[in-house]
């Protein structure tokens, strides 16, 4: 847009834009709206168990890939050791049930918001060491904290060692049996989105973006930056936690190498990535698209990991032919073309 | 000497040994860091790649595996220069640490899975003369790979070193490993410079994964474990300093073999990453480490 | 009256390099002090440790008689000193009117933070009034590193004055802009000025420096040297000294540039 044009542009035309966008807007909230009443139909509309078991794990995916992103892709500090808290998570619902003998059945999700706070509560000592490093030292730090984690859960007693541990598990009929936990996940994912419009609309969301684009700028600025970092890592934590605890209560057994698994922090880096770093909508997608996929896989070729292979390798194609991601690339070439409209419209 | 005593000096005796080896191989993903500000997650997988290869033209050709590496280092050059050809150079500047972390990532799932779709996941070893026996000097065992392998490690380190020091391609990484314009206003094809790192980065991963698969079972989900020590160790020597490289890996592997003896080796692993959390939480920059990178 | 700003002392060496040397110079209320010398002479070592990015070896740094602690870039720009940098460090990915924001940074605690939404009403009016006064209002929703390299530093000045500092110091606000935004922003300065701001300006461009100045300031080798009106500086034999002298001051240029 040049300045020029800007002057030029008449009246009547800014109100076309203006009702243009109004209804750019009215779309979207449309879309929403259809995507949120999908997502609550889901179970009714495909009840086949081994599609809602794919939800379930999809649901999942989808809220930590969206907490994952309402740290890293806000802050540009990649952290590739979120599994820790997923299995902190994971470990809390399952100890803990475990251990006071509970009964099997709708009580046992009350431990999911406290595999939350435990995760969380993990994370700030975590990150008040790693958030000391920037970059590829940040990453490698979280690398290795995960590991220890991994291997703690493996040698420690009260984990139940390489044999894992059980949780309890429901007499519910087979029939409605992965519903519970796909509206237990629901409510996960809403807590995880919510806290990231909160992040992205709030003064808290912009401190963090002026972290990402230039720190010791922000901090001159008096950007608080270590509260910001540290604040947004917790929280980022806390949701991931709770899908953790949701996971192991909805596998019934969990074993260390699952509930701490390498591949975690790149399924949600993936999906971020592949959707778009640093949007909303953008981790949902990439989930969306990439959960039900390795799913399939796993249920197709039990035994083969060739998804492995269709994984990298979609995610090298992505990175060649959108790096951006597909929502910010979707996004922008949407833009572009009403900005060409909006010119023509002028001419 | 008490019987702990000799474990314990064996122990170090072992880490020095090893540690050699994993200097090497921590010595190409520094030199790539360090030419080109990334980090090469796949630096282990491809270890890995590395050992699978060997043991293909071992089992299949019965080739022995040092004559085996001049098959296998050249073929892990090519792969090397392939994947910063195809994926790296194309990297924005902007967004580097992040994409190269999640590029490399994604290259290790697609070897990962490969090799798994190729060989299945059941652990291999590599097998030679050499490497189920040992020497007994001085009241302790070396095993000879170990020696070998050391011996393999300080070879070629030395030939990089060489490289590096004593050849204008040397001189033309040194300037680019400084500091990136400049190198380029003097007329160093920066570009080229990257390409041939990552491959001779990529290439050493063949000497270590035929010393590595001599001296554990491996399995295509190795890379892991491997890819989270050569970090820990970069990182402790300062990322980009190929000495400082040297130095933390012989440190960690002396540091982890003796907690093996002295307490039990399920904790060893646990201290390795401790030592790094317990490092970095009171010098960010790592133990020879200079600086800290400015922004994000 | 004491000055505004009053830096009395201050060393700092970089390994061997002394790049600033038993420096002191003073800026009084209301006006623009400008601040010249060869590369390297320490200027912007000295900008560094005013705005706490750098800690001098030893002197001190006095705001309104007060001294400075030891603090951190932060906690300078709290007392009202803002600055800009030789190189603008905007924030490019966030749209021009969030760097503006960015800048109206409250006390506040992060709960709070997280509660409200990006701006008031009132901030946002006051950035939008300050982009107007830089001609950079049309732009609000553009990414801010789509900018040009002048508009950058226009950019830079305004979600500087955004906090309404007392003092503002300029590192270089003329260096590789254009003829035209070099008048621009120096008829910004001047009528910020006029309303009662206070400047301290590094500046090459020896034009500008003369005529926007009400003082003018000579380093040399880490050293206040010369200080008085324009003219009279212009007229200075030691400040051509300085200028064509040794050779060795571009050693010093290494230590004074290095900006952590």
């Amino acid at each position: 847009m040049t300045d020029v044009a800007a002057l030029a542009e008449p009246r009547d035309l800014e109100q076309v834009r203006a009702r243009r966008s109004a209804l750019v807007k009215g779309a979207r909230g449309a879309f929403w709206a259809a995507f949120c009443a999908l997502l609550l139909a889901f179970p009714v509309i495909f009840p086949n168990p081994t599609v809602t078991s794919i939800a379930v794990f999809t649901v999942i995916f989808m809220t930590a890939a969206t907490a994952w992103n309402a740290f890293s892709g806000y802050s540009g500090y990649i952290a590739l050791g979120h599994a820790a808290f997923f299995g902190t998570g994971a470990y809390t619902l399952a100890v803990i049930s475990t251990d006071i003998h509970m009964a099997p059945g709708y009580g046992v999700f009350s431990l999911v918001p406290l595999g939350g706070l435990v995760a969380a509560a993990a994370a700030v000592p975590i990150g008040l060491i790693a958030l000391r490093t920037r970059r590829h030292t940040f990453v490698v730090l979280t690398i290795a904290i995960f590991f220890i984690f991994q291997l703690l859960a493996t040698n420690l007693s009260f984990t139940g060692g390489s044999s894992g541990e059980a949780t309890p598990a429901p007499a519910w009929s087979a029939g409605g049996y992965n519903d519970r936990f796909y509206y237990a996940g629901l409510v996960c994912l809403a807590v995880a989105v919510a806290v990231t419009l909160l992040i992205r609309r709030s003064r808290f969301g912009l401190q963090l973006l002026a972290i990402r684009d230039d720190e010791d700028r922000a901090a001159g600025l008096g950007v608080a930056v270590t509260r910001v970092k540290l604040v947004a890592f917790v929280a980022s934590a806390f949701s991931v936690g709770m899908v953790g605890a949701l996971y192991a209560y909805f596998l019934g057994q969990i074993y260390p190498q699952f509930a701490f698994d390498p591949l975690f922090d790149l399924s949600v880096a993936l999906m971020a990535f592949l959707g778009g770093l640093g949007t909303v909508s953008g981790p949902l997608l990439g989930a969306l698209l990439l959960e039900p996929l390795q799913q399939y896989f796993t249920l197709q070729f039990s035994a083969s990991d060739l998804y492995l292979v269709v994984y990298g390798a979609l995610f090298l194609a992505v990175i060649l032919f959108m790096p951006r991601g597909v929502v910010p690339t979707v996004a922008g070439a949407l833009a572009a073309r009403r900005e060409r409209r909006a010119e023509r419209g002028r001419a | 000497m008490s019987p702990l005593g000799t474990q314990v000096v064996q122990a170090v005796v072992d880490g020095v040994l090893t540690g050699g080896v994993y200097a090497l191989m921590a010595a190409g993903l520094t030199l790539i860091f360090g030419v080109m500000d990334i980090i090469n997650i796949a630096q282990g997988i491809l270890v890995v790649l590395g050992a699978y290869l060997s043991y293909l033209l071992s089992v299949h050709l019965g080739l022995d595996l040092f004559v085996g590496l001049v098959v296998t280092v050249p073929a892990l050059f090519v792969v090397g220069v392939v994947v910063e050809w195809a994926f790296m150079r194309r990297l924005a500047e902007r967004e580097r640490t992040a994409m190269s972390i999640l590029v490399t990532y994604a290259v290790a799932l697609v070897i990962e899975g490969l090799l798994s779709v190729g060989f299945g996941t059941n652990y291999v070893e590599l097998n030679a003369w050499y490497v189920n026996r040992s020497v007994h000097l001085l009241g302790f065992y070396l095993p000879d790979i170990y020696l070998f392998g050391f011996a393999l490690a300080a070879v070629l380190l030395g030939a990089l070193y060489a490289v590096l020091y004593r050849t204008r391609f040397g001189a033309s990484v040194r300037a680019s490993l400084q500091d990136r314009t400049a190198a380029r206003l003097v007329g160093v094809n920066v570009e080229r410079v990257a390409t041939i790192c990552f491959g001779l980065g990529v290439a050493v991963t063949a000497a270590g994964g035929m010393v590595f698969g001599a001296t554990n079972a491996f399995n295509p989900n190795s890379g892991y474990d491997l890819i989270s020590r050569l970090l820990t160790i970069v990182i402790l020597g300062g990322l980009g300093s190929v000495g400082g490289a040297l130095g933390a890996a012989v440190l960690m592997l002396v540091i982890e073999d003796v907690v093996a003896v002295v307490w039990s080796p399920i904790w060893s692993d646990v201290v390795f990453f401790a030592v790094l959390v317990a490092v970095l939480s009171v010098r960010p920059v790592g133990l020879f480490g200079r600086t800290l990178s400015r922004a994000q | 009256m004491t000055p505004l700003l009053e830096v009395s002392g201050v060393s700092k060496s970089f390994g061997g390099l002394r790049a600033l040397d038993n420096c002191s110079i003073a800026v009084a209320e209301g006006e623009i002090a400008g601040l010249i010398g060869p590369n390297g002479s320490g200027k912007t070592t000295l900008f560094n440790v005013i705005t706490g990015y750098v800690r001098p070896d030893s002197g001190t740094v006095a705001f309104r008689g007060l001294p400075v602690p030891a603090a951190s870039p932060a906690g300078v720009f709290r007392l009202g000193i803002g600055r800009t940098f030789q190189i603008t460090r905007i924030f490019g990915r966030l749209s021009v009117m969030e760097n503006m924001l960015v800048a109206t940074q409250r006390h506040e605690s992060w709960w709070r933070s997280v509660a409200r939404s990006a701006a008031s009403r009132a901030e946002r009016g006051r950035a939008a009034e300050l982009l107007e006064f830089v001609g950079l209002a049309r732009f609000a929703g553009t990414p801010a590193g789509r900018l040009s390299y002048g508009q950058r530093k226009l950019l830079e000045l305004a979600y500087v004055l955004v906090a309404d500092p007392a003092v503002v110091l300029l590192d270089e606000p003329a260096g590789g802009v254009n003829p035209t935004l070099v008048n621009e922003i120096a008829e910004r300065v001047r009528e910020l000025n006029r309303a009662g701001k206070t400047f301290l300006i590094v500046e090459h461009n020896m034009e500008l420096v003369m005529s926007l100045c009400h003082r003018v300031t000579v380093m040399h080798q880490g050293a206040a040297i010369v200080s008085g009106p324009p003219e009279a500086v212009r007229a200075d034999p030691r400040v051509l000294d300085a200028y064509l002298g040794g050779e060795d001051d571009e050693l010093v240029g290494a230590g004074g540039d290095a900006r952590g």
